[in-house]
């Protein structure tokens, strides 16, 4: 298919995202068939505003993402900004997207638009979002903005997308197409449909020149429990061996005084604790009851108002990166992506 | 017009709602809203998908040719899957059992496992884009010997509100279809099926009824003509009509398929740009219009304006065509000159288009593309014409005539959904299906076995009352009372404005077991149904509108009569009881209880004797 050398160039990197995507009869499950002349010819209007590359990452159920393939995302992309590419968009899964999202967003520092986008219903449906999610995908991709993030519908209806920072974004309803949502700031931005006009908040990251960084070493060691009343001491035990472990705790953070003991072996046999919040909005406050102050006590790193997953994945490539126990903990309260924010906002 | 001679062959697919506590797909109620009641609304557009044989049905591609944009209205009693933000729930059970009693009913053969299917349909009635429909059972007979072909359970549509606005409170309802096949050839014999298919639907006593509840879609050709399906008839009175009227439709497009032909008739493929031609002209539509198109069909003269059914003309069938392109409507010379355009405008046009005395122009004002667009299909139904009938759906017009939709949509529609399990349906239960009374015979022993005359009988058992009447009659009401309450009375009462849907059957049981033992005077009963649908309980009804006399009043009564009668109660002794009975009864005008009369009667009479 002839495209237009003079637009600008995009990249499109697949991990069995939807925006081309056929159900499978055997299976009944959509799968994709990649390569750019299938998504010009699905989404014609692609052709109008940009030149695309495309390859596959991955074909997989988001579900099925592993740490292994974050990586090989993040050198795909850092190959496509490295070879001319004016903004990358990442199709995925909606499952995992935030995950995987934040994931690059600590590995690669990139000086154009990473745009993960996906769709809520799929792409054999007349009514299917991939359409107009990819068509503001490639407008955001071509915007001003300089950070990865995630694009979805702003609201059920077909009238904009919203840009929510990778860090800050959260799949907050199993089904609707405006399922995705900024957790404790707006989002960066939004794209209208159908005329595809981008806007960007105050906060957002600009595209700027230079080149793209990557630092891709991921510790897979590290795990995530959402602590719950009555949740027995041997649970934490099993996490020994571990290098990390995230805990959802409740309220401010607190898990119950049954817990401190296998904390205490934990942190004790070299696992690096932080402490995130079930309740997702607002921040981590260690010091306000005993149990916190406990906690704090045995070396437990407050997450500030990181959330769970986010703390996770960070965790994880803190300690691909370091070993000494005082920078992971340092890093860690340490805002690096737009993970933490100095202030919390009002309202939620 | 002899419909046998022509070759008349006509089925019917008939759609109707069934009662059901819940919808098809969802747990939402079977509940229509008033639009007023919304509480929510989105936006949303739709675009034809392809198939898996990477084909787009051609129905489909025909409403895409403008990207349209539609809002639904969301209510209370809606959820996500309506919205088609949640994958659908299992199908509903209670709907399965009534599609498989029908089936059962007209001797048709279930299919082994229920199965699903996507039907695409993008003009916004179906905010997912396509209905799902499900085919239950096949090969069923009528009594008049005319063959079912399929029944299948499918999703209502989203209710039109106005323009591309809908309303999503219908959205869900579960409908059967049947199908019927070809084989009736006179229109009288369509509306006899319809009739009949109707009336065994109502038998099971698990249809929705009203306005709008069951439609009828008929496909009609007749020979050397073609396919047509007409969607939307409510009216059962209309069918013969509009079977007739399509029948004559088709007798006059081959009419002038043939005087085409005879005049080596053809259509330019390119239209014509005239709009500086109308720079200074009088008509308001072609004024406004920044792209004016003309399409010239050599050797059309006069035949674009010739009717071909009531009120149209193939020049609206034209119109039809260029308007799925979002343009108003059309201009043709057989109609010209008219609406502002003069004769002078005319000869300009058809010099200009180098058109001659035999051929008509047909001219299309709007914005560029959409004009290009509307020229291109007033193209292809001029060429359509050249060939006589072209298969299409139509929609029903007011009187019987029918307007183009779009062309029949192709094998490329149907997909599965793959968001719902199959359903097995096991003999076992297929096997416990009791069948329902028909109505048409439940007629037959009203008359016989309750003395209604078959009049009276039949409307009874038609009636949605059908079954309180039964009740009343077994508890021991005269079959004449209950049948002027629940027909009559009812009928008064809601043409007075009275809100008789809301009442419920255990009152009107009540209110008929009352009257029938004398507890209520029959004069009493349209007063007592008012108040109880104006909200008060039929004890409260009954002492507000025929209040109860108190044992002193009845007594003061009673004795009245007794002394206005002495010589009757002297002369008969105790044997007065029987015949003053009546005369208290009648006074006391059903305000006392029959017993408690006989009881004080009784006692009064006594101390005469």
């Amino acid at each position: 298919m002839e495209q237009n050398p003079d637009l600008p160039q995009l990249a499109i990197l697949s991990t069995g995202g939807t925006i081309a995507s056929r159900i499978d009869y055997r299976t009944g499950a959509v799968t994709s068939q990649f390569d750019a002349d299938d998504i010009l010819r699905a989404i014609p209007r692609l052709g109008e505003i940009a030149r695309f590359r495309a390859h596959q990452v991955a074909s997989i159920l988001s579900e099925n993402m592993t740490p292994p393939l974050w990586i090989d995302l993040a050198r795909g992309i850092y190959d496509e900004i490295r070879n001319g590419a004016n903004g990358v968009i990442v199709t995925h899964g909606t499952d995992t997207m935030s995950f995987s999202a934040s994931a690059i967003s600590f590995m690669l520092d990139t000086p154009v638009p990473v745009v993960f986008v996906g769709s809520q219903r799929s792409a054999d449906r007349p009514s299917s979002d991939n359409v107009m999610n990819a068509l503001c995908s490639a407008s955001a991709a071509l915007s001003d903005l300089g950070e990865v993030a995630v694009l979805m519908h702003a609201s059920t209806s077909d009238d904009r997308c919203a840009i929510h920072r990778a860090t800050k974004v959260r799949k907050m309803h199993t089904s609707r197409r405006d399922a995705f949502a900024s957790i404790g700031m707006p989002p960066l931005g939004y794209v209208d449909y159908p005329s595809l006009a981008v806007s960007l908040g105050d906060d957002t990251v600009r595209r700027r020149s230079g080149e793209a960084d990557l630092h891709d070493a991921i510790e897979e060691k590290v795990g995530l429990l959402s602590f719950y009343p009555g949740m027995p001491a041997d649970l934490i035990a099993q996490f020994e061996g571990y290098r990390g472990l995230v805990l959802a705790g409740t309220g401010l953070g607190h898990v119950s005084t049954a817990s401190i003991g296998a904390l205490r072996d934990l942190i004790g046999g070299g696992c690096h604790v932080v402490m995130t919040s079930q309740c997702l909005y607002g921040r981590v406050c260690d010091r306000v009851y005993d149990t916190g102050r406990d906690l704090l006590a045995l070396g437990v790193i407050e997450g500030e108002d990181m959330l769970p997953e986010v703390a996770l994945v960070k965790l994880m490539w803190v300690l691909g990166q370091h070993d000494d126990p005082g920078e992971v903990a340092r890093l860690m309260r340490t805002n690096l992506r737009g993970e933490i924010r100095r202030c919390s906002c009002n309202g939620f | 017009m002899d419909f046998e001679k022509l070759g008349l062959k006509a089925g019917i697919e008939i759609h109707q709602q069934l009662n059901t506590k819940e919808k098809l797909f969802c747990r939402c109620p079977t509940r229509l809203r008033d639009f007023e009641e919304r509480n929510g609304e989105f936006f949303r557009y739709l675009r034809a998908t392809e198939s898996e044989m990477g084909e787009i049905d051609r129905a489909a591609e025909e409403e895409m040719k403008v990207m349209r944009g539609f809002t639904y209205a969301t209510y209370d009693t809606t959820c996500l899957v309506e919205n088609d933000e949640e994958p659908p729930a299992p199908l509903n059970t209670e709907a399965l059992s009534i599609a498989l009693t029908i089936a059962k009913m007209t001797g048709m053969t279930p299919v082994e496992q229920v199965h699903v299917m996507r039907k695409l349909v993008i003009d916004g009635s179906n905010t997912s884009g396509f209905q799902r429909t499900a085919l239950v059972a096949l090969n069923g007979c009528l009594p008049e010997g005319a063959r079912i072909e399929t029944l299948c359970l499918e999703e209502e549509a989203a209710q039109r509100v106005e323009g591309e606005t809908f309303s999503l409170d219908r959205l869900g309802i579960p409908l059967v279809e049947i199908t019927t096949a070809p084989d009736m050839h006179t229109p009288e014999a369509v509306q006899e099926v319809a009739r009949t298919i109707g009336m065994i639907l109502r038998s099971t006593g698990c249809v929705k009824r009203g306005i709008g509840t069951i439609r009828q879609d008929i496909n009609i050709s007749i020979a050397d003509g073609a396919r047509v399906e007409i969607k939307g008839v409510q009216e059962l009175d209309l069918i013969d009509e509009v079977v007739r009227r399509e029948a004559a439709r088709q007798v006059n497009l081959l009419a002038i398929r043939d005087e085409l032909r005879r005049r080596n008739a053809s259509v330019t493929p390119e239209p014509v740009v005239v709009t500086s031609l109308f720079a200074d002209t009088k008509s308001p539509i072609l004024q406004r219009a920044t792209y004016i198109a003309a399409v010239v069909l050599r050797g059309f003269d006069g035949l674009v304006g010739r009717e071909i059914q009531p009120g149209r003309r193939l020049g609206s069938e034209m119109a039809d065509y260029a308007k799925k392109c979002g343009v108003g409507g059309i201009f043709h010379t057989d109609e010209l000159p008219a609406y502002g355009v003069t004769a002078e405008e005319v000869a300009l046009v058809r010099e200009r288009v180098g058109a001659g005395e035999t051929d008509c122009v047909v001219l299309v004002a709007a914005p560029k593309e959409r004009a290009l667009c509307a020229a291109q299909q007033v193209v292809r139904r001029a060429e359509l014409a050249l060939g006589g009938v072209p298969e299409e759906t139509r929609k029903l017009l007011e009187g019987g005539s029918s307007s183009y939709m779009r062309p029949l949509p192709g094998a490329a529609r149907m997909y599965p959904e793959t968001d719902v399990l199959p359903v097995r349906i096991r003999a076992k239960r297929w096997e416990v299906i009791e069948l329902p009374e028909l109505i048409s015979g439940k007629a037959e022993r009203f008359a016989a076995e309750m003395g209604l005359d078959e009049a009276l009988a039949r409307q009874m058992a038609y009636s949605e009352k059908a079954g309180v009447f039964e009740r009343a009659v077994e508890s021991g009401v005269r079959a004449s009372l209950a049948a002027r309450t629940l027909l009559g009375t009812l009928r008064e009462l809601s043409r007075e404005g009275v809100a008789v849907d809301r009442l419920e059957d255990a009152a009107l049981l009540d209110v008929l077991t009352r009257a029938e033992s004398g507890a209520l005077a029959k004069e009493a009963i349209p007063g007592v149904i008012a108040e109880i649908c104006g909200g008060l309980s039929v004890d409260a009804a009954v002492s507000k509108v025929a209040p109860a006399m108190s044992e002193d009043e009845l007594l003061a009564l009673i004795r009245a009569i007794l002394s206005t009668r002495a010589e009757f109660v002297q002369e008969r002794g105790m044997g007065a009881l029987g015949p003053l009975m009546g005369v208290v009864m009648k006074e006391a005008r059903g305000k006392a209880d029959g017993r408690l009369i006989s009881e004080l009667l009784k006692k009064e009479l006594r101390q005469r004797v």
